[in-house]
């Protein structure tokens, strides 16, 4: 990032706390447990992942907590290979919306557990609409990352 | 529109990077602008910025820094955060209030100073979910990408020309960032950056600094003898969460249906002579072209096909070169009615159509697939 022209390089680095709150909390507590949950709105039936505590397009608060299903089919995936600041993981890795079995939103995770290094051969392996479940962290944070990957079934 | 309002004078700054201070840019293209429309800082009556100071600038809170540079000090003025289109959304408001005769709407964004856009947009995303995976502005443009491509039956090919034609046209604009002759496979074989986009369909971090007067009617008549009014705009946003959403059947629409509706626009793909629309990776501009009404749903692969929205076709797309070619991301929207206003105008210069436009749109888009889109329908 040498420029030929005189510059000033300066980095902006402030702490923020931020608040889970109580639907976030239990969903986080959740994953350290291995559990996957949702909410179910009263008014529409969908099931909401990651839980929400209402429902954005109904607007009304949801009712039911309810355990999905840790399986699930790929919407659709993309090949991820570059840097940029805060990525999860070092690239290539695979970024993907994924329709858990019962639920009605897709959740945005990442699929691994196959050798990512070589695209023409994830190509051949990874499909849109095939079946993935998840593979748990040992260490489990609660954080959205103890689900480390969705892996092929 | 209750009040009419025009758009009487335009300015902006290369997209290149600039060795100049952002602080002494502002006040250049401010300056050129007055200069244009024969007017003092002291005439302008209320002023309206955009700009996404931290993110994309890294210094000030809100407009702080290039109040003064803009000539807004000691004003009644207000700024907007995100897409630029709203500042012409609210200049215009406050003329047709009754209470200003001039508006001065400027959006700034610096990117070749800024991270890379995948490294300032994964900090939308919030820190509890979506920027745990990784979200940015290039992943979700890659997965709608998919989408799309398998609903709509739209090859690569066809997105591919997308970038071909604007980086051609934007070799007649002296303000575009990136620029060239290449073929569907130089984009194709570039360097792939989230599978399916290869880099020539994303768009560069790029410099805009992006002026306009707004005046009203009386006003106007007496500042320029070509006007450009403002027929009609309209916006609306997507939810937040990625995952709970349609991406291919978002929200330009219903933003596109607010604007027609102010513009009595009954059949955009008749009534519209030229489109200036934000696509930051190549195939949007496809699938916004349907959204807009423009050509028919699924549609978007054949029109590319067609020629028609080559510079000199039917319906001219991004003559400018669109946001492929230039995207300072904060400003890419206001500058997109600047172009328009540039073509209505007959100043564009070598990019000029042939073609004589008398109904033109600009389309504003930020955030993830398009969850926020703003649309403007000018005319002569």
């Amino acid at each position: 990032m040498t420029k030929e022209y005189k510059t000033i390089k300066t980095e902006l680095r402030l702490p923020y706390e931020l608040a889970y709150g109580a639907t976030w909390t239990r969903f986080f507590e959740g994953m350290q447990e291995k559990k996957i949950y949702g909410t179910k709105c009263p008014k529409c039936g969908k099931v909401l992942v990651p839980a929400r505590s209402f429902c954005p397009k109904c607007f009304v608060d949801t009712d039911k907590w309810v355990e999905v299903s840790q399986e699930g089919k790929l919407t659709a995936w993309s090949y991820t290979n570059y840097r940029y600041f805060g990525q999860p993981v070092d690239p290539p890795f695979i970024g993907a919306l994924i329709r858990l079995d019962g639920t009605d939103v897709d959740l945005l995770h990442l699929v691994g557990g196959i050798d990512l290094k070589n695209f023409d051969e994830v190509k051949r392996t990874i499909k849109n609409g095939m079946k993935v479940k998840a593979v748990w962290s040992d260490e489990r944070k609660g954080h959205i990352l103890d689900i480390r990957y969705f892996e092929p079934v | 529109m209750a009040n009419k309002v025009a758009i009487v004078g335009v300015a902006q700054n290369a997209g290149c990077e600039s060795k100049d201070n952002y602080y002494d840019q502002a006040y250049q293209v401010t300056r050129e602008l007055l200069d244009k429309t024969g007017l003092k800082k002291d005439d302008i009556g209320t002023f309206i910025s955009a700009s996404s100071d931290i993110f994309h600038g890294g210094i000030s809170c809100a407009n702080a820094y290039y109040w003064e540079t803009t000539g807004a000090f000691l004003k009644n003025g207000s700024r907007q955060d995100g897409e630029s289109l709203f500042a012409l959304f609210y200049g215009a408001m406050r003329i047709m209030s009754g209470h200003y005769d001039t508006a001065l709407v400027i959006a700034l964004c610096k990117g070749s100073e800024n991270p890379s856009n995948e490294s300032c947009t994964l900090m939308y995303a919030d820190p509890f979910y979506q920027r745990g995976v990784g979200l940015n502005e290039t992943l979700a443009a890659a997965l709608q990408m998919k989408l799309y491509m398998k609903k709509s039956r739209i090859t690569a090919e066809q997105c591919a020309k997308v970038a071909v034609k604007n980086l051609g046209n934007a070799l007649g604009n002296p303000y575009a960032h990136r620029r060239g002759r290449y073929s569907v496979e130089d984009v194709l074989k570039s360097e792939l950056v989230a599978d399916p986009l290869t880099e020539l369909q994303v768009a560069p971090k790029s410099e805009g600094i992006v002026a306009m007067l707004l005046a009203s009617e009386e006003k106007a008549k007496k500042i320029t003898k070509k006007p450009v009014w403002i027929k009609g705009f309209g916006s609306s946003l997507d939810s937040y969460i990625l995952g709970d959403r349609d991406l291919l059947n978002g929200q330009l629409r219903n933003a596109a249906n607010r604007a027609y509706k102010m513009a009595r626009i009954t059949d955009p793909g008749k009534q519209i002579d030229l489109a200036e629309i934000s696509e930051p990776y190549a195939f949007q501009e496809l699938l916004w072209m349907e959204d807009l009404g423009l050509c028919s749903p699924g549609g978007g692969g054949k029109m590319i096909d067609s020629g028609k929205t080559e510079k000199n076709g039917a319906l001219p797309i991004n003559p400018s070169g669109g946001v492929l070619a230039n995207n300072p991301y904060v400003s890419r929207g206001l500058q997109r009615a600047v172009e328009a206003v540039l073509q209505m105008r007959g100043e564009a210069g070598e990019r000029q159509v042939e073609k004589r436009v008398k109904t033109a749109l600009a389309h504003g888009t930020h955030g993830f697939a398009g969850q926020c889109h703003a649309v403007a329908v000018l005319g002569r």
